[in-house]
């Protein structure tokens, strides 16, 4: 038994490195290309003939710079930071599924880790099946399966398609399952990587509470990352504020999350964009949507360029629908609601511009979906949560605070200003 | 704990790989069926190669047919298996040599259904095996190591190099003709033989068709076949903890 000073968790100075090779976007090496390098070195003579492949086109990006901390058993930390602030790594590097290239992790104790729910579940398997698959990925032996089974079982509320393969289940009960066998692990280190983003607002709450329970009651250290400031707010008593690699402030949840309110002063995060591939099976669809982040405007509108690949003349709508970070749907809009016409729509390439009107929105994280229609009729292309972003302050709202996500749900029109070819 | 894991992922395997397909299991019993009748034909009608021995010769071909679909398949199977679990090596840690050991006891399954034909195939045949037969097992760990071992260092390479899984159908297609499946070892002349059992196969069958059909087994063959077989292993597992913890980034 440790006492309840020594650290279960000892982080010294670690970072990780990785290396980004600009000549190659693909995701992985090839070794024809490897091979044929080496053949062009070989009969390439003269070497100065090829400055450009001298020069080695890679850049090293640190995802974590020398962090260093401390947890005591029965700490319950958040962490938090903006995307690409190193958070998924730190978490990949304490469940051990990559490696630091520097510094050194001390730990005592059995972790489980929670990158994802249902990892390893098999679609062709049945719901009894996964829940053993995935107990032992998750690292419970199978008696510990065995003696909890009803308990998992209840928790999904599935015992009805227990035998029936997981590809045939709806996606909540998907969910449910996968984390149930989750929330019922008992490790003495519990990290925790935003997998709270799903299932539906009852079973959120339900397995908030579990792991509430997790830590407060039964005094088991957890590490949790999340964009959901009032989760970290309940569930945590701890947070690591991270920014860039870098550990940005240690303490107290509250005080870390107003340090990190601060610290997040800009408008918006990025302007975000969603493309996606040629599609000849649809006549008509959304190619790409990108968010544009005007600078100019001290308040936040929506600000959307369209591209519409149509292969006929055609008359649509635009829906715009807005998510809060816990995916609640906040905000909804109808193009024709505000235009006495549907928007006309050539055959070809077209270029939409859509501003809407401020929207007064909590600060945190939105997903927007755009729906094109020809309204009452059909759904011609629906982009669900294509656009991520974060916002944070209003300025508008004349405020040296903003009015966060968190301290509640309210839900709002948005009201379109201008729709125009561009 | 990491055994349990081992049990359950191999399990999966098995279970997803019977369950996927309607002719499941008949289908690891009509190909090597049919390959044994055609290279019978080829080899025995054809050719007019001929048995050494009482065996016939469709189930001398039969013999060195398991050990070889076992191989194959497995080799096939476990050069993939990382790449298929991308999901788990990048969220969950164990010893990621669970998955490729898991993908060749598939193979193993495969096998053990065979066998029940070779049984089958000994009552119509009316042959009795040899008690040469209780060495079996001593041929099918080797079988086992020679393709653990190579598979092991074919899903690491594969990881980095995604191409790589394009060569690997070349590799055992190219493997079953420097093989002994369609013909008998004893047609090697002498001074290729040393050569010849470089191929940890060819021990592997040799020793399978004396065991089971009382076969003669060349044993300097024999202890060459094993001794690569094992030096492919330690190459394998070598490789595979080399190259192991960059497994999640590089995927």
């Amino acid at each position: 038994m440790f006492t309840m000073s020594s650290p279960v968790i000892k982080v010294e100075n670690i970072s990780k490195q990785y290396i980004i090779a600009h000549e190659n976007p693909e995701r992985y090496t090839a070794l024809r290309d490897v091979i044929a390098k080496k053949a062009k070195k070989i009969f390439s003579f003269d070497q100065s003939m090829r400055p450009a492949q001298k020069k080695k086109s890679t850049e090293i990006f640190w995802a974590l710079k020398d962090v260093s901390f401390e947890l005591l058993e029965g700490d319950r930390v958040g962490i938090i930071g903006r995307n690409g602030a190193g958070k998924s790594t730190l978490l990949k590097i304490l469940s051990r599924i990559t490696e630091q290239t520097y510094g050194r992790i001390t730990i005592h104790g059995r972790v489980a880790s929670l990158l994802e729910v249902g990892t390893g579940f098999h679609p062709e398997l049945t719901g009894r099946e996964n829940i053993f698959l995935n107990g032992a990925i998750l690292g419970m032996s199978r008696n510990e399966i065995r003696k909890k089974f009803d308990e998992i079982v209840d928790f999904a509320e599935i015992e009805k398609f227990l035998d029936t393969p997981v590809k045939r289940y709806s996606s909540g009960m998907y969910v449910r399952l996968a984390f149930a066998v989750a929330a019922h692990l008992e490790p003495e280190i519990l990290v925790v990587d935003e997998v709270l983003a799903v299932g539906d607002a009852k079973f959120q709450k339900k397995c908030l509470n579990k792991m509430e329970d997790a830590g407060k009651k039964e005094g088991k250290t957890v590490l949790f990352v999340s964009h959901n400031m009032a989760a970290v707010k309940s569930l945590c008593n701890k947070a690591i504020v991270l920014h860039k690699g870098q550990k940005l402030f240690e303490g107290d949840v509250f005080e870390s999350l107003a340090k990190y309110m601060a610290f997040d002063q800009s408008e918006f995060s990025h302007s975000a964009s969603f493309a996606r591939a040629i599609d000849p099976a649809k006549k008509i669809y959304i190619k790409e949507a990108s968010l544009v982040d005007d600078l100019t405007k001290d308040f936040f509108c929506i600000e959307l360029h369209l591209k519409i690949i149509s292969s006929e003349q055609n008359k649509v709508g635009i829906n715009l629908k807005l998510k809060d970070g816990m995916g609640f749907p906040v905000a909804f809009g109808c193009s024709h609601y505000f235009f006495p016409e549907l928007h006309s729509i050539n055959k070809g390439e077209n270029l939409l511009q859509i501003t809407t009107t401020r929207l007064p929105l909590a600060t945190g994280r939105y997903k927007l979906s755009i729906e094109m229609v020809f309204p009452g009729i059909e759904q011609l292309d629906f982009l669900e949560d294509c656009i991520e972003f974060e916002l944070s302050h209003d300025a508008a709202a004349k405020r040296n605070y903003g009015i966060a996500q968190e301290w509640g749900n309210g839900a709002m029109e948005i009201i379109f200003e201008r729709l125009e070819n561009n | 704990m990491y055994r349990e894991l081992f049990y359950i992922l191999s399990w999966r395997d098995v279970k997803v790989r019977y369950k996927q397909t309607i002719i499941g299991a008949a289908w690891s019993i009509i190909r090597p069926l049919l390959t044994t009748i055609i290279f019978t034909l080829i080899f025995n009608k054809v050719a007019k190669l001929q048995s050494p021995g009482a065996a016939p010769y469709v189930l001398m071909v039969f013999v060195g047919m398991l050990p070889w679909q076992f191989f194959s398949n497995s080799l096939s199977e476990a050069s993939g298996s990382l790449i298929n679990n991308t999901n788990l090596i990048t969220k969950v840690y164990f010893p990621r040599m669970i998955i490729p050991a898991s993908s060749v006891i598939t193979g193993l399954v495969d096998l053990a259904i065979s066998f029940i034909i070779l049984i089958g195939m000994f009552v119509i045949f009316r042959f009795l095996p040899p008690l040469n037969i209780f060495f079996l097992p001593f041929f099918i760990l080797i079988a086992f190591v020679a393709a653990f071992g190579i598979g092991l260092y074919l899903t690491a390479v594969n990881v980095k190099y995604r191409d790589f899984r394009y060569i690997i159908p070349f590799i055992v297609q190219f493997g079953l003709y420097i093989t002994p499946v369609g013909f008998n070892s004893d047609i090697i002349p002498q001074k290729w033989k040393l050569l010849f059992y470089i191929n940890p196969m060819a021990g592997v069958i040799d020793g399978f068709r004396w065991s089971l059909l009382g076969q003669n087994v060349y044993l300097p063959g024999l202890l060459i076949s094993t001794a690569v077989s094992f030096l492919f292993l330690w190459l394998g597992v070598y490789y595979f903890r080399h190259t192991e913890k960059s497994f999640a980034d590089n995927i």
